[in-house]
């Protein structure tokens, strides 16, 4: 059996993961610091969740494409993204940070203001409120961003054939290779990657929610 | 210690307005909720910023509008307690406090254990916390003030959130423990009593507006303005206008009232407190009027008996007495006095 769609899939997505997790809490940090603008900026980030991911691939095509200015200057070095693994790296990037972003902004958000202010009255850096109060108080929040954004960069299919393509063991995903599949008519493969995909989205998420603390539901008892 | 605070900023549905100097003193904010007192801190703590104005700590300016300065609340020195203590949570008591020290781990850790024991804190060093008490971890939080290094002490409502036996032991330890602070502290509450026990002087807000700090004695004596009279908690005000040299009409009472000074020609309001009414045996004498019961209210060591001019339909008075001085006197013809000293005239 062929594994690279898995190997490369998650090869993929813990690469674009590493990336979404570090740039979303910096998006999300730089977002609530901000003092106009704000509707703005988070509108942007948040767009490629609500729009179709085959537009986002397309925007990306033309901005790394050969005739753009980012893929003429790439063409210097002999670099070229598009149809490659990186592309589909940023791909993922793109489709998964507002995931990553919007948890993070929320657990931060959530946090007891009087905290953060009671940190500066007593001389505590920025950076250091950041790391030590922001960061563990809102780690619930951070790693169900994390893991949503890695479910989800796992699963991205559209901008990814969009913009890297379904090269088999270069740019093949599970998901594409579910595509693949169907199209040439062999269904037990698209069953195979299908059931891969979908156990693996389960167990991350079932991980993610046992770490969680357990809640009351918030109906309180539910009178039958 | 020195602080000089001339502040504007505009809200939304008033301008706050603050102009005073506090020195070597527990100075307090007496005001009803919304009105302001909890934004002034959180300007002079630096949490806030003001639209005008100037703010100094010992000479040095923390802000000035026209100069362009606004330290950040790091540089301020400025300890705040906060209403709901605001410990970091994800940190042990030890750790609350090693954090905003300086110095190496060692002697961090030493202080921080000192600390805690003078805070009667010993063996909570690991505690979260969540796992404590409000008392210990309000007593925490201004440790960690303490660790910290401030130099001024800003209170905000510090026992609002509390039951009444709390309150009252952490009232009489916060008594014990302001003295490590220099002594310097700014409060703000709307309980007149906190403000009384704790404060030397006090100044009123009201909406935003502040009015001029005066002496505790001197305002629950003479709070001068209907905002005051409210808030040292005044249960009898009537509208009111001045008869002559030495009288007053209270409009909502229909009585005539001799005042101890002579009422000044812009009088609006008259005031008394409940417990300064006096039943006597009849009607002769200057301030003595024929009063009617309303309404009698059992209260755990007092009456309070609602009265109004016999006969009248004039709005009814509080009056709060001993229980064994209303079970001596119910049923029976009611004459109250009302000292003129005690009455109290309002122009505003």
């Amino acid at each position: 059996m062929e594994l690279s769609p898995l190997i490369i899939t998650l090869k993929t997505a813990a690469a674009a993961t590493f990336i979404t997790f570090f740039l979303g809490l910096a998006l999300a940090y730089g977002v609530i610091r901000m003092d106009r603008g704000r509707g703005f900026m988070d509108a942007v980030i948040t767009l490629p969740l609500v729009l179709p991911p085959t537009v986002v691939g397309f925007f990306l095509l033309l901005l790394f494409g050969k005739r753009s200015t980012i893929g003429k200057f790439l063409l210097q070095f002999d670099l070229s993204l598009v149809f490659s693994w990186q592309a589909a790296v940023i791909a993922a990037v793109v489709v998964s940070l507002p995931l990553m972003y919007r948890t993070a902004r929320g657990a931060f958000e959530g946090l007891d203001a009087n905290i953060i202010y009671a940190a500066r009255t007593l001389g505590v850096s920025e950076w250091r409120i950041f790391w030590h109060l922001l960061i563990p108080n809102a780690r619930h929040g951070i790693l169900a961003g994390l893991v949503l954004s890695f479910t989800r960069a796992m699963g991205e299919f559209g901008a990814t054939i969009m913009f890297a393509g379904n090269i088999p063991g270069r740019t093949q995903t599970m998901s594409t290779a579910i595509y693949a599949a169907v199209q040439a008519n062999d269904y037990d493969l698209a069953m195979q990657w299908a059931v891969s995909l979908v156990l693996f989205s389960l167990v991350f998420i079932l991980a993610m929610n046992a770490w969680g603390t357990k809640k009351p539901s918030p109906l309180g008892k539910v009178p039958r | 210690m020195e602080l000089s605070v001339c502040i504007e900023k505009k809200l939304r549905d008033f301008t706050l307005q603050i102009d005073f100097t506090l020195r070597d003193e527990v100075f307090a904010l007496l005001g009803a909720s919304g009105c302001g007192k909890s934004m002034t801190l959180k300007c002079i703590a630096g949490i806030e910023r003001p639209d005008r104005g100037r703010i100094l700590l010992d000479g040095e300016i923390l802000f000035d509008s026209k100069k362009d300065i606004d330290l950040p609340p790091q540089r301020r020195q400025v300890g705040y307690l906060f209403q709901n203590y605001a410990l970091f949570p994800n940190m042990t008591l030890a750790e609350n406090l090693c954090f905003v020290m300086e110095g190496s781990k060692a002697e961090k850790k030493q202080r921080a254990h000192g600390l805690l024991r003078r805070f009667y804190l010993e063996g909570l060093e690991n505690a979260y916390p969540g796992a404590l008490s409000g008392g210990q971890q309000q007593r925490a939080a201004l440790a960690r003030i303490l660790a910290s290094k401030a130099r001024l002490l800003l209170l905000d409502e510090p026992f609002s959130a509390l039951d009444s036996y709390l309150k009252w032991q952490m009232e009489m330890e916060l008594m014990e423990i302001l003295p490590s602070y220099g002594g310097a502290a700014l409060l703000v509450s709307h309980d007149r009593g906190e403000v009384y026990r704790l404060a030397s002087r006090v100044a009123v807000i009201n909406r935003g507006a502040m009015e001029p700090p005066a002496d505790k004695k001197e305002l629950f004596r003479h709070p001068g303005t209907l905002a005051a009279t409210l808030l040292t908690g005044c249960k009898n005000i009537s509208a009111a206008r001045r008869q002559d040299g030495e009288h007053i009409y209270a409009v909502d009472w229909n009585l005539t009232l001799k005042t101890a000074e002579p009422p000044p020609e812009g009088t609006k309001y008259a005031g008394i407190r409940a417990h300064f009414l006096q039943a006597r045996e009849s009607a002769a004498g200057e301030n003595v009027f024929p009063m009617e019961a309303v309404q009698i209210i059992e209260d755990i060591f007092s009456y309070i008996v609602m009265v109004r001019p016999l006969g009248s339909e004039a709005a009814p008075l509080r009056w709060e007495l001993a229980k064994e001085e209303w079970q001596r006197l119910e049923g029976r013809e009611l004459y109250l006095y009302f000292p003129p000293e005690q009455i109290m005239v309002m122009e505003s």
